[in-house]
């Protein structure tokens, strides 16, 4: 029942806040703290949740950014993405969720193929990040990009709007036969 | 080669060259950081005869100049046999152990156990059906024994290479043995073990590890004793297993009551105690195939499916203790993962019922 929507609050001056969307609560956390040591004229919120839909009892500022976490090495934690992505109303793919798959790097343990993942954020018309969040360097990059992603998410961009940037980074190399 | 010490000539002679050998190759398995505990703890040679030797040296030389001594000191096939049993002792995770018990026959008394009289029937029984063994005994903390056993046949001396050993806590129906490579042997072993210590029947459990010290824990139901008290009063919040709460304000966990409710039944399924080491769960599975569908080739098959998951892990139990909380697999974990200490089995067949 409770969906989440992302005009029905309104926002806090300056305020950014991102969810992140995630079974394995270590990596969520680092990629927060990651997130937080960033230089940004913007005031962060991370939100971590395993799952939706969120606890409905609790005050929350107005999500800017959903990021949706996979770890291609557990089918467990696309199952739970997968489910989760139903409790989101469908004005908040126009730019505000992203998905985000970790594990690549170790191919030997993937049990899911990344295809799969390329389907799926196809399927809901948002971009698709890939970063083995495990490793520091890489995650900091990450952490750096959706910072970026955030502000402009949040309207904290002049002239950069969800809509744009989303138009920006859908990829043009594989055009799907629909797109055309 | 053997360096025979010039005027002794004599003397040197009287080890067997098997026997020499053998301690050659015992001293030579033991590590240089450990050699002066074991050779301590074995006590065959004194503290003046070990100030003798040189111990900088390099390890060849230095285990030369040992079976040296250990010849002018006559040692014999029983001391070097010993001498493994002790390297076994500091070196018990080489070996992967068995789990075996006993049981007494329906309205049998209980005798009090005589060690001395144990071991003279383990030995005897042992000899009469083999005529070349070597049998050798050791014993430990808790009323338990370590036995040492080198299998030969009636025509051939026994193999001091290929030892089986037996750890028996004699005042409980249980025996450890390390899984020799010797296979025919095992039912002999069985009924020495059984008759030596009076008992009517013996039974391999499902139980095997290389961690000799956690299959004791799981048979004797040792591993789940919480000692400090005062921990228990702290929140469950901050005994969480290593995931750090963050004290940043600005990061918000939305299912902090899920969180709680798995580190809860985590607990409540493996308790606050470190979790015996095993290394593998090993599950065989049996079972006819069942179809909702009426007709299909494999429904009608007879032979039923067979299929067999298997894992490892440095450690085990720790590893499926930490699943939930990482986020890995929902929490509770199946029964069947979480009941191998209580049931005291890391090997399963499951079959229809």
């Amino acid at each position: 029942m409770s969906v989440l929507r992302p005009l029905d609050k309104l926002p806090g001056l300056n305020t950014a806040t991102i969810l992140l969307v995630g079974t394995e609560d270590a990596l969520l956390q680092q990629l927060a703290d990651a997130m937080l040591k960033e230089d940004c004229t913007s005031e962060l919120k991370v939100h971590l949740a395993k799952s939706l839909p969120l606890p409905s009892n609790v005050n929350r500022p107005r999500i800017d950014l959903i990021v949706f976490v996979v770890n291609l090495h557990s089918k467990h934690s696309l199952r739970n993405v997968e489910e989760s992505l139903h409790h989101v109303d469908a004005t908040f793919f126009l730019g505000k969720v992203s998905f985000l798959a970790t594990g690549a790097g170790r191919e030997s343990h993937c049990s899911i193929h990344r295809n799969t993942v390329v389907k799926l954020a196809r399927t809901y018309r948002s971009p698709l990040l890939f970063c083995d969040l495990e490793i520091g360097d890489f995650r900091a990059t990450m952490a750096q990009r959706l910072v970026r992603m955030l502000q402009i998410c949040a309207g904290h961009v002049p002239s950069v709007s969800a809509l744009n940037l989303l138009s920006l980074l859908q990829s043009s190399e594989n055009p799907s036969l629909e797109d055309l | 080669m053997r360096r025979e010490p010039a005027g002794d000539v004599g003397r040197a002679k009287e080890m067997d060259e098997t026997v020499s050998e053998f301690f050659r190759r015992t001293i030579l398995k033991i590590p240089m950081t450990e050699m002066m505990t074991i050779l301590k703890t074995w006590n065959f040679l004194s503290e003046n005869q070990l100030q003798t030797i040189n111990f900088r040296q390099r390890k060849d030389s230095l285990v030369q100049d040992l079976v040296l001594l250990c010849e002018e000191n006559r040692a014999s096939l029983k001391d070097a046999a010993l001498l493994d049993i002790i390297y076994t002792q500091f070196h018990r995770h080489q070996k992967v152990w068995d789990v075996f018990q006993m049981s007494k026959g329906p309205g049998e008394d209980i005798d009090l156990f005589d060690m001395e009289q144990f071991k003279s029937s383990f030995k005897k029984i042992l000899k009469r059906a083999l005529k070349n063994v070597t049998v050798s005994f050791r014993d430990a903390e808790e009323n338990a024994v370590w036995i040492r056993i080198a299998w030969g046949t009636q025509y051939r001396k026994p193999n001091q290479y290929k030892p089986s050993y037996v750890v028996y806590y004699s005042q409980t129906p249980y025996a450890f043995t390390s899984s020799s490579q010797l296979k025919s042997n095992l039912p002999l072993l069985g009924q020495a073990l059984t008759i030596a210590s009076k008992h009517h029947q013996i039974v391999k459990m499902d139980l095997r590890s290389r961690y000799l010290d956690s299959l004791k824990a799981i048979v004797f139901k040792q591993y789940n004793q919480t000692f400090e008290t005062h921990n228990s009063t702290t929140p469950l919040q901050e005994r969480s297993l290593g995931l750090d709460i963050n004290m940043d304000s600005r990061i918000i966990h939305e299912n902090k009551i899920e969180k709680e409710r798995v580190q809860r039944v985590t607990q409540e399924i493996f308790g606050d105690y470190p979790q015996p080491r095993l290394e593998f769960a090993q599950y065989k599975l049996e079972t006819k195939f069942k179809s909702d569908l009426n007709g299909g080739i494999l429904a009608e098959r007879e032979e039923p499916l067979r299929c067999l998951v298997k894992f490892s892990s440095p450690h085990l139990l720790e590893a499926l203790k930490s699943l939930a909380p990482a986020g890995i697999a929902d929490a509770p974990l199946s029964p069947l993962l979480t009941c191998i200490p209580n049931k005291g089995m890391n090997y399963f067949k499951i079959r229809d019922k």
